[in-house]
């Protein structure tokens, strides 16, 4: 008799040996010596967790009970990998190009990147597969349990759950130590691969020496034993039509939508071309994993006691027939398809709820903490170590909860059909451009709840959650709502009937919903990108076309870095590669290293694309291309910016010209004034020096003659004294020689002053006005200076047949202004700018000046802190005095 | 030589079409065949056929199928990609 202390040491010991494997691959695969790790034979007995405990034990149990209709759930799926080329083959380069972590990153990439859609697609996934999961428990449970009852040195097994729970733990601690051991981009866990390659053996051995146990060694041979099935109740085909289409193609639509089968044919897969080898073997194991099914079936309903659980057959008959080490090997045999399926589906939720879940709200509360790269990593592993926890204990709550008494096959076609309802989104998004965000995210929510409403809610039996009541009648009494009855259309098998309306509901909205609506521009993009994947990407390539690639390489950078540049790197890797030439191994530190150079001179996202088009590692994804699109933004401001900086230039350069003219001007001005003062100072001095010698010559002259011969002297030696008192004024005025003398004062005495150091008789009319009382702190003589010159000026350039200077002072913001415009032509625009400049005069009248009045004022206003300016616009020549009334003084 | 380069890369672009084309079609003709059962006669009806006829077409049928997967697998060339002109075609009719 086989012990339970027996079996539990054999299952540590099985366990421990499992660790080795996964632990071996790991090891292996960092030393990159994984090339077995990478062969199809791997790849397509990983993909046997496809066959759980469910299939293990309940595939016997399904077929005691319903004959042949167990195969449909093997046919699907063998169907959908024999007709690899449609969608399988479409995922996984899918899953390849756009570096696919799980079906919900799939859906919400395709759909715009749609955070609600992959919110929705992990939520669902996660109801859907709990069961499944507690499934899995309950299912080493029970075995564990046949042990114990058979065992008759132990005492019955009183807690059941103890063991569900050690189950539980034991799976968490396997599942996080090596599917959270790395952060791998692409996400491959070749230890957790490899130990579930192993188990597939284990369970296709275990259950295949079973079943030849049975037809060889109970049965009698081939033909015995089919005598022996055509006799059993089982011996006459009874499958009912509908059930097995529907169940045929729900289970095909399953191995495309189950997470756990997402990640280990889309995710895990090492090369696209393993499909090919899994196109036909993996039908065979699973043709191989269902052969004998019927035979265990009919031989245990034979042999065994009526009321024993078919579902444990496999177990129960060896162990009945004193077969333990067999019974043994089957245990072995449960046991693993248990916890690969666990570990499996456990890394692909974790992965789904950390990336669209955990991780989205994480990085909305961090504010921009997305840019510490270690950060973000240890986050992940955590909330994937925590999400793995997390899945389990939802799984063992759930097998608490339901007590572990139902049927285990109804509770995997439940959770088939639940994520059944990925797959409109998921098809409509790889084969129709067409499919939109709205349209998939109806569908789910309608399938979705169609699925809850009909097939999970009532799965717990009647009262537990939805009433007897509203089973029988509908909702409040609403008759075309009735669970098994939608629509009043009763009668149907309710599986079928379930999923026959969630799938349909489900289509119809994702179809109709999309023809009528307008998708962004990231899904219209990312539509294209998944449609048409093989116009996009050529198969995986080799090492071996390295040499073409590095070529391809070289001339791309030569293109952007410049020949000479471009040659001397290749040759300088190529040399650290110790080889000769200039085509180096196109390695990752390689490629890495050019992928650096181009972005110093292309930007990082186009150097990453150029390189991933050329290696053909990865196509281009949206985020290449959106970054592509921002670096050409970026090159689109400099060069406005740069456009900006030769308009400031083109500007600088004609107030450079404007500078020149002026000078120009100047100078001829100095030239023209130099010429004007040798004049000016030479036309004095001949009639002072004409008179002196009539005076001195001629002694004959009489009084009168004399006198006024003296005079002209003396007026034109005041006027020389004039000139010369200017031009040494100016001279003090610019090097701020000058001394201020500052007095309260009232602007109308030095207005009046002004006035009457001017002689404001003559011809020239006066008009003053405005506010001549305000006080002043400011040097009387230097401002009636001012003032006097510009009303000499009026009186002298004024050419109004009647002139009138009309002199306002008002108060504006604590300045005072004055201003004195008269009645004249005023000056031309072309000589304003000169008119304050020295030694300028206007025009060639003779008027007396010197050309120094104005400048001489510029520079008082400056030293008073306040400043003279032409004023243009008014009726004549117009000029504005400015004046602070409180402020300090600029002079000292 | 030259001249006789494009003709034989053409026929092999060909037949691996027409393999592409026959690997697309064995999954209808594998759910044609499975789906057979679904009118069967069942039950205590009269012509109902025994589980043990029912197996032998059902297992006989899917290794039939796993066989002619296993030959296509084989023949197809693994650097065959998807032949443009039809799709660029369907691009274009969008």
């Amino acid at each position: 008799m086989a012990s339970l202390n027996l079996l539990i040491f054999v299952s540590l010991i099985y366990v421990a040996f499992l660790f080795a494997v996964a632990f071996g691959a790991e090891r292996a695969a960092l030393r990159g010596q994984g090339s077995w790790l990478r062969s199809p034979l791997v790849y397509t007995l990983s993909l046997s967790i496809y066959c759980t405990a469910w299939t293990f034990y309940g595939a016997v149990g399904y077929a005691a009970r319903s004959g042949m209709e167990y195969l449909t759930i093997y046919l699907g799926p063998s169907l959908v990998m024999i007709g690899w080329f449609w969608a399988v083959r479409k995922m996984v380069r899918i899953g390849r190009s756009q570096n696919i972590t799980s079906i919900a990153d799939l859906i919400s990439s395709r759909y715009g990147k749609s955070t609600l859609l992959g919110v929705l697609v992990t939520v669902l996934a996660v109801v859907g597969t709990t069961p499944y999961i507690a499934l899995q428990l309950q299912s080493v449970t029970l075995a564990v349990a046949a042990f114990s009852q058979a065992d008759v040195t132990m005492r019955p097994l009183g807690d059941q759950n103890s063991t569900a729970l050690w189950v539980a733990a034991g799976l968490a601690f396997f599942t996080v130590l090596f599917g959270t051991r790395n952060l791998d981009a692409n996400e491959r866990h070749h230890g957790v691969v490899m130990a579930v390659a192993v188990e597939a053996v284990v369970k296709l051995f275990a259950l295949v020496a079973v079943g030849v146990f049975v037809v060889w060694g109970i049965g009698g041979g081939v033909g015995a034993t089919l005598e022996r099935i055509d006799a059993s109740p089982l011996g006459t085909w009874s499958v009912a039509p509908d059930r097995w289409l529907a169940l045929t193609a729900l289970s095909a639509a399953a191995l495309l939508c189950l997470p756990r089968m997402f990640q280990v044919m889309v995710v895990e897969n090492e090369e696209e071309r393993h499909l090919r080898t899994a196109s036909w073997a993996f039908p065979l194991y699973l043709m191989a994993m269902s052969l004998f099914v019927v035979p265990i079936a009919v031989v245990g309903l034979d042999l065994m006691p009526a009321g024993e659980n078919p579902d444990l057959f496999v177990l129960s008959l060896p162990l009945a027939e004193g077969r333990s080490g067999l019974a043994l090997l089957s245990f072995l045999g449960g046991f693993s398809s248990a916890t690969s399926m666990v570990i499996v589906a456990s890394i692909a939720l974790s992965t789904m709820v950390s990336n669209h879940i955990v991780m989205p709200i994480w990085l909305s509360r961090q504010a921009g903490g997305a840019m510490v790269s270690g950060d973000v990593r240890s986050v992940v592993l955590l909330s994937r170590r925590l999400s793995i926890v997390g899945v389990l204990l939802l799984g063992y709550f759930y097998y608490r909860v339901s007590g572990g008494s139902t049927a285990l096959a109804a509770i995997g076609l439940i959770s088939f059909s639940g994520v059944a309802q990925f797959l409109p989104a998921l098809l409509g998004g790889i084969f129709w451009r067409g499919a939109n965000r709205i349209g998939a995210l109806a569908g789910l929510l309608i399938g979705g709840g169609v699925w809850l409403w009909c097939l999970f809610l009532p799965s717990f039996g009647p009262g537990v959650i939805l009433s007897a009541e509203t089973m029988a009648d509908g909702p409040f009494g609403v008759g075309w709502l009735r669970p098994y009855a939608l629509f009043g259309i009763a009668g149907l098998d309710p599986l079928v009937h379930g999923v026959f309306w969630s799938l349909l509901l489900n289509t119809t909205a994702l179809v109709g919903l999309s023809l009528f609506t307008f998708p962004t521009p990231m899904e219209r993009l990312q539509g294209a990108q998944f449609v048409n994947v093989f116009d996009h990407t050529a198969g995986a390539r080799g090492w071996s076309g390295g040499m073409a690639q590095s070529e391809d390489l070289m001339i791309m950078a030569q293109r952007i870095l410049g020949a000479a540049e471009a040659q001397e790197m290749f040759r300088r890797a190529a040399l650290a590669q110790g080889l000769e030439g200039y085509l180096p191994e196109p390695t990752a530190d390689f490629l890495q290293m050019l992928e650096r150079d181009l972005a110093g001179s292309v930007g990082a996202a186009t150097a990453h694309a150029m390189i991933g088009q050329i290696t053909g590692g990865a196509n281009i994804s949206v985020e290449d291309l959106m970054a592509v699109a921002d670096e050409t933004a970026q090159i689109m401001e400099h060069s406005s910016q740069l456009e900006a900086k030769s308009a400031e230039l083109a500007r600088t350069a004609r107030q450079l010209r404007a500078a020149n003219e002026k000078l120009t001007l100047l100078s001829v001005q100095k030239d023209a004034f130099l010429s004007q003062i040798s004049h000016e100072l030479r036309t004095p001095m001949t009639s002072i020096r004409a008179f002196s010698e009539i005076l001195r010559e001629s002694g004959d002259l009489d009084v009168t003659t004399r006198t006024k011969y003296s005079g002209i002297i003396h007026e034109e030696a005041e006027r020389l004294t004039r000139l010369l008192d200017d031009l040494l004024d100016l001279s003090v005025l610019e090097n701020a020689q000058v001394r201020l003398t500052l007095a309260e004062v009232r602007l109308r005495a030095i207005l009046d002053r002004a006035v009457a150091a001017t002689g404001a008789s003559g011809r020239l009319r006066l008009v003053r006005r405005g506010a001549e009382e305000m006080v002043l702190n400011t040097d009387m003589d230097r401002l009636s200076q001012v003032f006097i010159n510009l009303i000499s000026n009026a009186q002298k350039y004024c050419d109004a047949e009647s002139p009138e200077l009309t002199i306002s002072a008002r108060e504006m913001d604590g300045l005072l202004i004055v201003d004195f415009v008269d009645n004249g032509t005023g000056i031309a625009p072309d000589s304003q700018a000169l008119i304050f400049e020295k030694f300028s005069r206007i025009g060639h009248q003779q008027a007396g000046g010197a050309g120094l009045g104005l400048a001489i004022c510029r520079e008082i206003m400056a030293r008073l802190g306040g400043s003279i300016t032409y004023l243009p616009g008014q009726q004549g020549a117009g000029f504005r005095v400015t004046l602070p009334m409180h402020g300090a003084m600029a002079a000292q | 030589m030259t001249d006789r380069r494009p003709l034989f890369l053409e026929r092999s672009s060909y037949r691996q079409r027409r393999l592409g084309d026959a690997a697309r079609m064995l999954p209808v003709f594998g759910g044609v065949l499975m789906m057979l059962p679904a009118i069967w006669q069942r039950g205590e009806a009269e012509g109902a056929p025994a589980t043990s006829s029912a197996m032998i077409y059902v297992f006989g049928g899917w290794v039939a199928l796993s066989v002619a997967a296993f030959v296509l697998a084989r023949w197809l060339d693994p650097s065959v990609t998807e032949p443009s002109g039809d799709a660029a075609g369907s691009t274009r009719g969008r």
